[in-house]
């Protein structure tokens, strides 16, 4: 492995953005086919959120967080071990149509032209826009784990709230730290299972995944922490710090005190590279988000780029090695390398690692409150604009998301709309009763981070490269 | 109130407003704030309502704080060193002060 | 297919120069609809940088220089009925503004252009003073200025006002007004026959006494079918946008603005890239070593967006207004300053059109002054 330095190649075979499962097992079997692979990756370390700070963990952490998340130490030495060059803390922060990378790191800007690309960015949480969101002691669940993972600190009374597996993951290594959730209240509407029942028979192929989610929701309920299900008009009490979680469950109203309140409606491709790249996207019913459009390989409609992993749609961390490796072998072959595995055994192990997805996904698709918030609520995080306000601009004859933008802000602020872009979009779609697909996204553009402008006046672009 | 599960093997000091705070090597500004029990890291630029960590993961830009005197940098993003000086971010940088 | 009840007037674009128009219409009392394209679309009204500028307009088309200063002067009351209307004003402020020099020779330039400028409109016509690093610092207190920075150019007519506001303000003053907006554009054929104009899109026929085609770069196909040819061409201009600050930049400069918001808008790019909206590097690079040199406080803040457009010019860069000889009733208009004159388009080209006819002290910006020159 080596390090940033003088040698830092300025092109290569293969640029992976992102080293979460997806994109180091492709670095490592593009490696091993023998092309020239540079990783980039904003991470300190290897392991993307879900193995965040694996080669960190230590034997307490491990017991509580588990052993699909220990697995993932082995991708993380294979990465180590590989012969390739691996950035941590590198942002990108555009690519050019020639597939230039532009990416900071430790304070500076460099460039990489890249012959292929990666796109290995993962997902982010969906929104859960509700009353009160915007308080102090409200996170995703998602930071609570990462909390557990990165520093080993556990919220002692906390409320978990929402919907899907990661709700029932926490939920459990929280009460295997020794600190379990206040409550559990679940937004799962009522009769969902009957939806999702259809799918059973096809899960049942990955009946791992669903003996592990019973023994989550046993072990919980075992724990004796308080389950209410199917809540609805969930709201964050407190002025300005949460001190509790108002909500109506089984016709009646509940209020559980804690300071910390974390939400959760499942994850959703993180789209900003592939949009930035105006890669084609489409609309994923079935998993309520988009998710750019892919061959079975993997590549996008943008020359030379490919995706795998949770950015390319929703799979989870096993499936989303197996694209990687799926998406390095088929580069390989492209660039005349013979392929180290067998790609058939590759994607038979997908289709049976993918097999609970219809499941899951009828079961926990988000509920409509969380997609289309009241008009009060606060959907843009960063620019404090309500679904009202969207609503309204809708009505003023914004035809999309952009004009909304221009016309409101949303999406302006530092996130970029990572955060409220799924609920923007979906809240104009429903007012102009269109479908999502022609309703659309926010344009992304560069900086896909904010970036200090003395780092862009200092960035010296590569020369043009020979032919 | 949030507490560790296990106890750590280097602690590092830094500052937050007037109060020292002891994280642990490798934590982030936010986690060690969130072990000490700060919740409320910034008033926000459009309204100055308070904020705390949301994502944790670099996503969401709710976590900003003042780090040596670099304004809006992510907490969740930004590694505890010795000695380092974190203080809230108060709406929007000042361009003329500063480095 | 549908036909829609016919309009007193039909704009087609939905941009700032067609929804000031059709503002404008509306206010005389006019029925119109807008025909505008989806969320997708070239748009330069997204990408305009906010200054209503003066100097430097019109240096050699004197008339586009008087009307820009009209518009100008307009702005204040416009700005003024659109926030009292709508209650969503557009920034529009009025403090001056500053183009920094940054070399004697740019100094000297700036200083023979306000010379040429002088007598147009008469004496307080161009408002540009010429002055030197020190009064320049004294305009801008509390700022470090580059070391390059030799003096600059004030005009006293300049002000700025947020495009984004702005255009949504025009929507919803037209939507108080009862003007028909419509997204189903692009427009595809826009012609006359027995019954007046009309305007095709993939899915609707719009029909109206009177036609404007408003529609930016889209002229370059529409204006023809009625005899007009705009002669029009793309130039990208790219803009980084700062995170939020304190009050910094007490008036706009050619290099930067600070917005209601505190975000500081950088720009001053131009790129010959066709009609490509992507943004490229260098230029960007390019925007923020200019801005570090005018300003190195800067150099600290954070580019949280950047927006990329492509202006529409025409062969002098002046605007281009012009009622077709052969299909009297139907205007075609172009200009790459859309909040500029937005005033003026407002408050007097609107008024012309409602009337039928353009006035003659404007009679300059049809596209005869391009015939014979090699453009």
């Amino acid at each position: 492995m080596t390090m940033m330095d003088s040698n830092t190649p300025h092109a290569c075979d293969l640029a992976v953005i992102g080293a979460g499962p997806a994109g180091m097992a492709a670095a490592v079997t593009a490696s091993k086919a023998g092309l020239s692979v540079v990783v980039l990756d904003e991470g300190e370390a290897p392991g993307g959120q879900i193995y965040r700070d694996i080669e960190r963990t230590t034997p307490r952490r491990s017991a509580v967080l588990g052993e699909d998340y220990v697995a993932g130490g082995a991708l993380a030495k294979a990465l180590r071990e590989a012969d390739l060059t691996y950035l941590p803390r590198s942002t990108v922060w555009n690519i050019s149509t020639e597939r230039l990378i532009d990416f900071s790191r430790d304070g500076g800007s460099s460039q990489l032209q890249a012959n292929y690309i990666l796109v290995a960015t993962g997902a982010v949480e969906r929104p859960c826009p509700i009353p009160g969101w915007t308080k102090t002691g409200v996170t995703t669940v998602g930071a609570l784990q990462i909390l557990l993972k990165s520093a080993g600190i556990v919220e002692e009374s906390a409320v978990l709230a929402g919907s899907g597996p990661l709700l029932w993951l926490v939920a459990k290594q929280m009460v295997d730290a020794g600190a379990p959730p206040v409550a559990v209240v679940e937004t799962t509407p009522a009769g969902r299972m009957q939806a999702a029942l259809p799918h059973l028979f096809g899960a049942l192929k990955g009946h791992r995944y669903l003996s592990k989610g019973l023994k989550l929701l046993r072990a919980v309920k075992a724990a004796g922490v308080p389950v209410y299900s199917a809540a609805t008009d969930l709201e964050v009490t407190g002025e300005t710090a949460a001190t509790g979680l108002r909500f109506t469950s089984k016709g009646k109203q509940h209020l559980v005190s804690a300071n910390h309140i974390a939400l959760h409606q499942g994850v959703v491709p993180n789209q900003q590279v592939t949009r930035m790249l105006r890669c084609e996207h489409r609309w994923d019913a079935s998993q309520a988000c988009f998710r750019p459009v892919t061959d079975a390989r993997g590549l996008t409609s943008f020359e030379n780029v490919y995706t795998a992993g949770d950015g390319a749609g929703i799979m989870g961390a096993v499936s989303a090695a197996l694209q990687g490796r799926l998406a390095a072998l088929d580069i390989a072959t492209k660039l005349g390398k013979s392929a180290p595995e067998r790609a058939d055994r590759l994607e038979a192990a997908l289709a049976r690692d993918g097999a609970v997805r219809p499941f899951l996904e009828a079961l926990y698709a988000p509920a409509t409150a969380f997609v289309l918030p009241a008009d009060g609520v606060t959907v843009c995080r960063c620019e404090e604009i309500t679904a009202g306000a969207i609503r309204e601009a809708v009505d003023l004859g914004a035809p999309g998301p952009n004009q909304v933008k221009s016309f409101l802000r949303t999406g302006m602020g530092p996130c970029q709309g990572r955060v409220c872009g799924l609920v923007v979009a979906s809240i104009i779609n429903e007012r102009r009763k269109t479908q999502m697909d022609e309703t659309g996204y926010f344009r992304i553009r560069p900086p896909l981070k904010p970036l200090q402008l003395s780092e862009l006046a200092n960035f010296k672009p590569l020369e043009k490269l020979e032919p | 109130m949030a507490r560790r599960i296990e106890s750590g093997t280097t602690i590092v000091r830094f500052t937050f407003q007037d109060r020292t705070i002891e994280a642990q090597e490798g934590d982030t500004v936010a986690a060690a704030l969130t072990a000490a029990g700060v919740r409320e890291l910034r008033e926000s630029v459009v309204s100055g309502s308070p904020r705390g960590i949301f994502c944790m993961m670099g996503t969401c830009f709710d976590c900003l704080v003042e780090v040596d005197g670099r304004t809006n940098v992510q907490a969740c993003r930004t590694t505890v060193t010795e000695g380092m000086t974190v203080m809230p971010q108060k709406g929007g940088p000042a361009v003329e002060a500063g480095e | 297919m549908t036909t829609e009840r016919s309009a007193d007037t039909l704009v087609v674009g939905g941009g700032l120069v067609g929804a000031a128009i059709a503002w404008g219409l509306a206010r005389e009392g006019e029925r119109v609809t807008v025909i505008d394209e989806g969320d997708i679309a070239l748009r330069a009204s997204r990408g305009n940088f906010g200054l209503v500028w003066v100097q430097t307009k019109g240096q050699n088309l004197t008339d586009y220089a008087r009307w820009t200063r009209r518009s100008a002067d307009l702005w204040t009351g416009f700005n003024e009925e659109l926030a009292e209307q709508t209650g969503i004003g557009p920034d529009y402020h009025k403090p001056g503004g500053m183009s920094l020099c940054l070399s004697n020779e740019e100094l000297d330039d700036a200083r023979n252009l306000a010379h040429r400028m002088h007598n147009v409109n008469g004496e307080a016509g161009y408002g540009a003073e010429i002055l030197d690093r020190q009064q320049v610092q004294e305009m801008l207190p509390g700022i470090r200025l580059g070391d390059e920075v030799v003096g600059g150019s004030y005009g006293r007519h300049d002000g700025h006002a947020s495009p984004l506001r702005l255009l949504r303000s025009l929507n919803a003053g037209m939507k108080a007004r009862g003007v028909s907006y419509r997204s189903d554009g692009p427009v595809v054929s826009v012609g006359k026959d027995g019954d007046g104009f009309y305007a095709r899109t993939a899915t609707s026929t719009y029909r109206g006494a009177k036609l404007v085609l408003a529609a930016g770069h889209g002229n370059t196909k529409l204006a023809p079918m009625i005899g007009v040819n705009p002669k029009l061409r793309p130039e990208k201009g790219q803009i980084l946008v700062t995170e939020r600050c304190a009050p910094y930049l007490p008036m706009p400069t050619h290099v930067a603005r600070q917005t209601e918001e505190g975000t500081i808008m950088l720009g001053d790019s131009h790129e010959d890239t066709g009609y490509s909206t992507l943004s490229a590097t260098p230029p960007l690079t390019d925007i923020a070593r200019n801005a570090i040199r005018c300003f190195p406080e800067l150099a600290k803040l954070r580019i949280v967006r950047s927006w990329g457009a492509v202006r529409i010019l025409s062969p002098d860069g002046g605007p281009v207004y012009e009622q077709s000889e052969t299909m009297p009733g139907a205007f075609s208009i172009n200009c790459h300053s859309g909040v500029t004159l937005a005033g003026a388009h407002a408050l007097a080209l609107a008024p012309m059109i409602a009337r039928g006819a353009l006035d003659p002290d404007i009679s300059i910006f049809t596209t005869r002054r391009f015939h014979g020159e090699a453009y």
